[in-house]
């Protein structure tokens, strides 16, 4: 199959590994895989942060920019939730059917990585081996936004080597929420506390999620709290295979 | 926490505070902080089984979610139709534009029966009127009956969730209230039975000597000028049942159509609400009739601003709201900061959302940004609120109102550079290169300005060297 990658900003400055990875494994099952360069921001953050009119010009230039993709694969379940629910959303309030329909039409065709490989591919072993002690934290994009059930603990289940364990309250937020974190950040971090707190009883090396940017959060307080544990996003995870130097 | 916190007199909505600077007051308090924790947890879970038993759910909060929109969209035919009704039933219907106006209305009726004493029924309507407040300045002594509502009041605080007032207080703390305000409470424990008993003895005695009382609505129902409330205690039945004179203070937004329309909301608002399969007392009356129950029954619709959330198309779900309190118990924001750092009669995801487009201040447009827009609160609002929609809605009216700000220049300077591959690319080497005066062991560890809080207890990965697009472009060549 012919897939366009829609790495987002974010991991594209922050998270190369990620998209990395995306690359190899989709090749590796045998796919061709395109990186439209003109590719910049989906405009996420400005939809959340209350910036419409800069939303909608960035969804303007990334309808132009996949327009004629086939398939979009995107490793980032928030940006993924930007263009199928706030685009149709942003579209229609300009009043332009066209746009409108290009908008729909995108958000159709556009699917998060884990996603992609279960529900579309029909796959749960992506012939990798990854032996860790790994924590699957269900993100709120992934989890409401995209309703991806267990797509992604099914693929861990496919890790040779993977000693998965359930994270306790997955489903609560882990308090990042883009500007939220710095515009709320006494109640952010009250809510990453508490996730550390269950990382931690979990006793994973390793917590795994389908959006870098709550991993980024997560990792932030890992980080400050000197453990040792660290976070990976699933596709990284999902890369490495037996006798290769992936972490 | 303290019980001596300032008697809260004012309107219910009166956001005094920017939500981030109430909520770091809120999250110093760790026996707050516990005691909520604990009450939405269980809540929680007893809301998940109690909707788990029922197999068309989703179907009925489809119907519910129609059933408002319907009603609201012909909310004017609605209100007059229920005008009409309460008045063929020997009701008397006032309407009120406003807070004061509704204060004024109730204080009036009551004035003109001599009363100096008037029951209340929990409302979190007159909660947002300040009524207690205003017939207080009239000489009129407000008594709530319900038992939360009386911790509460007793404690001179203000409520902290629309469901459970007093969520925010355990035993001990009610214990000393009590012990204080309530008559023959020399030996009372702090066992929960012997609470109740207290505040027992004491309503008992208020509900067989004042004559009039005051409720708000749960639903109104346009065809047959019924009004309905149902709740748990069972102390409202009695200031509906007992007193000569009843007073109803409405919001416009509960009107339904049609009897039948109840059904639906009689499944979804206990189980959403209490966890419960159905309330334990369901009231519903319609005007009044001779011999039994208030002689005289007076209906006051109030506005309040409501007809401003109705104009704004992309705001007016707002008003499906049957108050069943779920997003509360649900919202990871409200689990840690509680209700009172929401400001308003209305805390949690539905206040974020009400409060802001009730009051025009500058600290209540900080509200809608008070969440990390996880959606569970509108997974299980029973009447499908796309909260998270509202709120991002609600963060660019804010915005638009403030004008050009600093961050308004910064995200557009950003819409500029993602405008063109050419600047966004240069800008990703740019921050490689202006991160380094903060790499430290290779973490950032503190940042400056409006970015301190987020190295106030977290890390930042630097931003690596090679872009994903670096990559792609140097493994294409
Ligand atoms: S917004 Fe929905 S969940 Fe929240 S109180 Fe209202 S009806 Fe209940």
């Amino acid at each position: 199959m012919k897939i366009s990658l829609f790495i987002g900003c974010f991991n594209d400055t922050l998270f190369p590994d990620t998209g990395r990875a995306v690359v190899e494994v989709l090749e590796r099952l045998g796919h061709a895989v395109d990186f439209p360069l003109a590719q910049t921001c989906c405009g996420q953050m400005h939809n959340n942060s209350g910036y419409g009119a800069d939303a909608t010009a960035l969804m303007r230039r990334h309808l132009d920019v996949f327009d004629g993709a086939e398939t979009v694969v995107c490793p980032s379940s928030s940006c993924v939730v930007t263009v199928r629910q706030a685009y149709p959303r942003l579209a229609a309030a300009t009043g332009d059917a066209a746009l409108l329909d290009r908008a729909r039409a995108l958000a159709g065709r556009t699917f998060e990585f884990a996603e992609f490989l279960v529900k579309k591919l029909g796959l749960e072993d992506v012939g990798a081996y990854y032996p860790h002690r790994v924590t699957y934290h269900s993100t709120c994009n992934s989890l409401r936004g995209l309703g991806l059930g267990d797509a992604a603990l099914k693929l861990l289940r496919g890790v040779r080597g993977l000693d998965l364990v359930e994270l306790p309250g997955a489903e609560q937020c882990c308090g990042f929420g883009g500007t939220f974190a710095v515009k709320n950040a006494e109640t952010s971090i009250a809510m990453l506390t508490d996730k550390l707190a269950a990382i931690r009883g979990t006793g994973a090396e390793v917590c795994t999620a389908v959006d870098n940017s709550c991993l980024m959060h997560i990792a932030g307080g890992l980080s400050r709290e000197r453990s040792g544990r660290r976070t990976l996003h699933l596709a990284e995870i999902l890369n490495s295979v037996e006798g290769s130097m992936a972490s | 926490m303290s019980t001596d916190t300032p008697v809260h007199e004012g309107p219910g909505i009166l956001v005094e505070r920017p939500f981030p600077a109430a909520a770091r007051d809120a999250l110093k308090d760790a026996q707050l902080r516990r005691n909520i924790g604990k009450a939405t947890t269980t809540i929680r879970a007893k809301r998940r089984n109690a909707v788990a038993e029922m197999p068309d759910w989703e179907a009925l909060r489809d119907a519910g979610y129609a059933i408002k929109r319907d009603a609201l969209r012909r909310l004017d035919e609605n209100l007059l139709k229920l005008d009409a009704s309460v008045t063929a039933a020997g009701g008397t219907v006032h309407w009120a534009r406003d807070g004061a106006e509704a204060n004024r209305i109730v204080g009036d009726i009551l004035a003109g029966h001599g009363a100096e004493e008037v029951l209340k029924i929990k409302s979190l309507t007159t909660d947002e009127t300040g009524l207690n407040g205003a017939l207080e300045a009239r000489g009129i002594d407000a008594i709530e009956t319900d038992l939360a509502e009386v911790i509460v009041q007793k404690g001179g605080d203000r409520s902290s969730h629309i469901l459970v007032p007093a969520i925010h207080r355990n035993r001990a703390e009610i214990r000393a209230i009590f012990k204080r305000e309530l008559p023959d409470t020399d030996d009372l424990t702090d066992d929960p039975k012997a609470l109740t008993a207290a505040a027992r003895r004491y309503l008992r005695e208020k509900f067989m000597t004042v004559p009039c009382a005051v409720s708000g609505a749960n639903f109104a129902v346009a065809e047959t000028g019924s009004v309905a409330i149902f709740e748990s205690e069972g102390n409202g039945r009695m200031c509906l049942t007992l007193p000569r004179v009843l007073i109803t203070v409405m919001g416009i937004e509960k009107v339904v159509p049609r009897w039948d329309d109840m059904a639906a909301f009689l499944q979804l608002l206990p189980r959403s609400s209490t966890a419960e399969r159905m309330n334990p007392y369901n009231s519903v009356w319609s005007g009044t009739r001779a011999g039994e129950g208030p002689e005289e029954f007076h209906l006051v619709l109030l506005d309040n601003g409501r007809t401003a959330v109705l104009a704004d198309e992309a705001a007016r779900d707002t008003l499906n709201c049957i108050r069943c309190s779920a997003c509360l118990n649900i919202c990871p924001v409200y689990e840690r900061t509680g209700g009172r750092a929401y400001g308003s009669t209305y805390p949690g995801p539905i206040g974020a959302i009400l409060t802001p487009q009730l009051d025009p201040s500058a600290e209540a447009a900080t509200l809608p940004f008070a969440s990390s827009l996880c959606g569970a609160c509108y997974e299980v609002c029973p009447v499908k609120i796309d909260i998270p929609r509202i709120l991002v809605h609600l963060r660019s009216k804010a915005n638009a109102a403030k004008g050009t700000t600093g961050e308004a220049l910064a995200m557009a300077a950003m819409a500029r550079v993602f405008g063109s591959e050419r600047l966004y690319a240069l800008a990703q080497r740019a921050v490689a290169v202006g991160q380094r005066p903060f790499v430290r062991d290779g973490q950032i560890r503190a940042l400056p300005g409006p970015l301190a809080g987020w190295t106030a207890m977290r890390d930042l990965a630097p931003v690596p060297k090679q872009s994903f697009r670096g990559w792609w472009a140097e493994r294409k060549r």
